[in-house]
């Protein structure tokens, strides 16, 4: 029985093989039909693992690359400037930080919008006025919001890795594609391919061969004050890591909490188990 | 069973006052403590009680985040996020809940599963098996819905995608959309009417959990021989042998969770899901949870027309009959053994059913094309062939194993070193615990 459930198996695995080698024969360096053309580069982070946090140095350089570089053209709208206390500033420092942007409020007493400096409470203020104004200066594709995007972003990992990602614990699909993007630029084209008028190659971007959004970064642009290489791949570390932390803020704590879960878990189920071991001696079961 | 007689006696003046009025500690006493359970029961047994646990554990945590969601197509994403950066653990009351549900669904395909491996649906549990169908259509709607309620896109898609199937129905079918949409198109009618569905269905899931653990106990519970209770030495009291082992599986099961729950919080659900829905953008590959995807590749399965059905209605109605197979199995399985412990061929065909399944599951991850749809239809065809099939026809043409004559005598034989089952290592899923 046991070699007959084995061979089924087997023959399962095959038919699902030969499915993804049809699927790949289809594959055209011209004109491919499967997106994205790289697979993401698996980089190393300090957030990954069970005990993975943030490197706090790393938060503050990627916050400069968004504020330089990204915020002129992509919001985050869902994070306020009272939580970049998880970067490691004072609240004099993001009083000051946040004070550097202008807020438009209102109405006051006599009905009227206003301007005012921005407070902690605020949130990153975004470029356009809507999405529509967005979409009007970026050749009609609105640029994404950033709030999310770490977690927003992620190319299928395919059979047998997504379950080895279980043991893994890999959850930096978002980074690692964000990443692979801001350094994908500047590639030749295989020859033959089309790349629409207005669009810019990028062999990792995931829905199609090109993107609207021109390279970003080039080395030297963004001046770092704690000595690191600048370099686009080390901005493009920085701001994956600052996005990251942008949408799952309470990672650390997440992490945190589930280590005391888990061995309290263990110890309780260890007790249980010999509990349950004493109240079946000698009842044949 | 139940049928003995109670054997409480109240040890209180309290106690006794009460027990003459309104009988409620002789209820839990009789049900959860005196109530015998086959000796022989193993950990897949423990699923039922880890399903109520997760019941409960998902109607809390849901109630503590309607309090801070709003239902409000320009407001509900921002207000899930509220609830993620903002809200004291609202980060671990989310995770709970959305993980919560996927591992509700692994709950309730081991309990299934567990069934029909050991044929606990036949008589006289039909209706049991029946309700626990009920509870699982009724986990079906309470999940889907409850995905839409982030307002992602795949909450969006999603939705769209399956209340199309609806208007696949002839004659009343755009009449059965427009009513479940509150519309033409998912909006903000859809997202109200199913944030209050979502709220209401977990308590008739509740409701309907009454009705199965009372037809339970009326029966009583089958194990893994298949074989009646016929003696009081085959049966031991609930509480302290089944409560401590149930405990146990609990604690491995929630650890399973946990891990889940904070380290892969997102590994379950789709990276589209973080990015605000937007009725103008259909997203690449838009694909259900993962524990409905075998019923969305037997959808996608039906390419082609039959006569007047066309493959949309064929795929919607071979989706649903699916699920409808689930609810005829006390029938369709002819054998007059329950458990496959003793059924070679069945116990052959039920480990295939289940690759089938897992097979079915991550077809209907996949895009429906090219060699992919074969696979599908394939597999599609033995899912059918499996309950309309394998089920009758076996039950006629399979030589059991001999049965032992009892609980007891099945349980000492093994425990002698297994001389009275044919090869000892295929007798494996019932010896374990």
């Amino acid at each position: 029985m046991k070699k007959i459930l084995t061979s089924l198996a087997l023959i399962g695995l095959v038919a699902a093989g030969t499915g993804a080698i049809a699927a790949e024969e289809a594959h055209n360096a011209a004109a491919p039909t499967h997106f994205p053309i790289n697979e993401p580069k698996e980089m190393s982070w300090s957030f990954t693992g069970p005990f993975g946090t943030y490197d706090k140095a790393q938060l503050q350089r990627g916050l400069k690359v968004y504020k330089e570089v990204c915020s002129a053209c992509h919001s985050m709208n869902l994070v306020a400037f009272r939580t970049l206390s998880d970067l490691g500033y004072s609240d004099a420092q993001i009083k000051t930080l946040s004070a550097e942007y202008t807020i438009h409020d209102g109405p006051n007493d006599a009905g009227d919008m206003f301007d005012r400096p921005g407070k902690p409470s605020d949130h990153f203020p975004a470029p356009f006025a809507n999405e529509e104004a967005a979409a009007a200066s970026n050749g009609g594709a609105a640029p994404p919001d950033m709030s999310l995007l770490a977690k927003a972003r992620g190319v299928e990992r395919g059979f047998p890795q997504f379950v080895f990602d279980i043991f893994t614990q890999y959850a930096q699909g978002g980074p690692d594609y964000i990443h692979s993007l801001l350094t994908g630029y500047d590639q030749t084209p295989p020859a033959g391919m089309v790349i629409p008028e207005g669009t810019h190659y990028n062999p990792y971007f995931m829905s199609g061969v090109s993107l609207k959004m021109p390279k970003p970064l080039s080395d030297g642009q963004v001046t770092y004050d704690d000595g690191s290489p600048q370099t686009i791949d080390q901005y493009s570390r920085d701001v994956s890591a600052f996005l990251m932390w942008a949408a799952e803020p309470h990672m650390e704590d997440r992490k945190k909490t589930g280590f005391r879960v888990l061995v309290f878990l263990l110890l309780f189920g260890a007790l249980v188990y010999l509990t349950k071991r004493k109240v079946w001696e000698g009842v044949a079961h | 069973m139940s049928e003995g007689h109670s054997t409480y006696t109240p040890k209180t003046g309290l106690g006794r006052w009460f027990d003459a009025r309104m009988p409620l500690p002789r209820l839990v006493y009789d049900s959860f403590v005196a109530y015998p359970v086959p000796r022989n029961l193993n950990y897949a047994w423990t699923f039922g009680g880890i399903l109520s646990i997760m019941l409960v554990a998902q109607i809390l945590t849901g109630i503590v985040l309607a309090m801070h969601y709003t239902a409000d197509t320009n407001l509900a994403f921002g207000s899930v996020e509220k609830i993620m950066r903002d809200v004291n653990s609202g980060w671990l009351l989310r995770y709970l809940h959305s993980n919560g549900a996927s591992f509700f669904f692994v709950a309730v395909y081991i309990h299934i599963f567990r069934g029909l491996y050991y044929g606990s649906y036949k008589a006289p549990r039909e209706l049991l098996w029946i309700l626990g169908c009920i509870i699982y259509l009724l986990m079906m709607a309470t999940g889907f819905m409850g995905y839409v309620l982030p307002w992602g896109q795949m909450s969006f898609w999603g939705a769209t995608v399956i209340t199309g199937f609806f208007s696949a129905i002839p004659l009343v079918g755009d009449w059965i959309q427009q009513l479940l949409l509150g519309g033409f198109a998912v909006d903000n009618p859809t997202l109200n009417r199913f944030f209050s569905l979502h709220y209401l269905l977990p308590f008739m899931i509740a409701g309907v959990v009454v009705l199965h653990v009372w037809a339970l106990h009326v029966v009583g519970q089958s194990n893994p021989t298949g074989i009646e209770v016929k003696s009081k030495t085959d049966t031991v009291a609930f509480t302290p042998y089944a409560t401590i082992k149930d405990a146990f599986g609990m604690i491995v099961f929630l650890f399973v969770f946990a891990y889940f729950v904070f380290y892969l919080p997102n590994y379950l659900g789709h990276p589209d899901n973080y990015t605000v829905a937007n009725p103008l953008k259909t997203p690449a590959h838009i694909v259900p949870e993962w524990y409905f995807l075998p019923f969305y590749a037997i959808l996608r399965a039906i390419t082609f027309n039959v006569g007047p059905i066309n493959s949309k209605l064929g795929g919607v109605l071979c989706m649903f009959g699916a699920i409808a197979m689930l609810f005829l199995v006390p029938w369709l399985d002819t054998s007059k053994v329950r458990s496959a412990v003793y059924r070679p061929w069945y116990k052959l065909f039920f480990w295939l059913f289940v690759v089938d399944a897992i097979l079915l599951g991550w077809l209907g991850s996949q895009p429906a094309e090219g060699s992919y749809v074969f696979m599908a239809q394939m597999a599609t065809l033995f899912y059918f062939a499996f309950f309309l099939i394998v089920l009758p026809v076996l039950g006629l043409i399979e030589t059991p194993r001999r049965l032992p004559n009892s609980i007891t005598e099945a349980v000492l034989e093994k425990n002698k070193g297994g001389s009275g089952h044919p090869a000892g290592a295929t007798a494996a899923p019932e010896t374990k615990g």
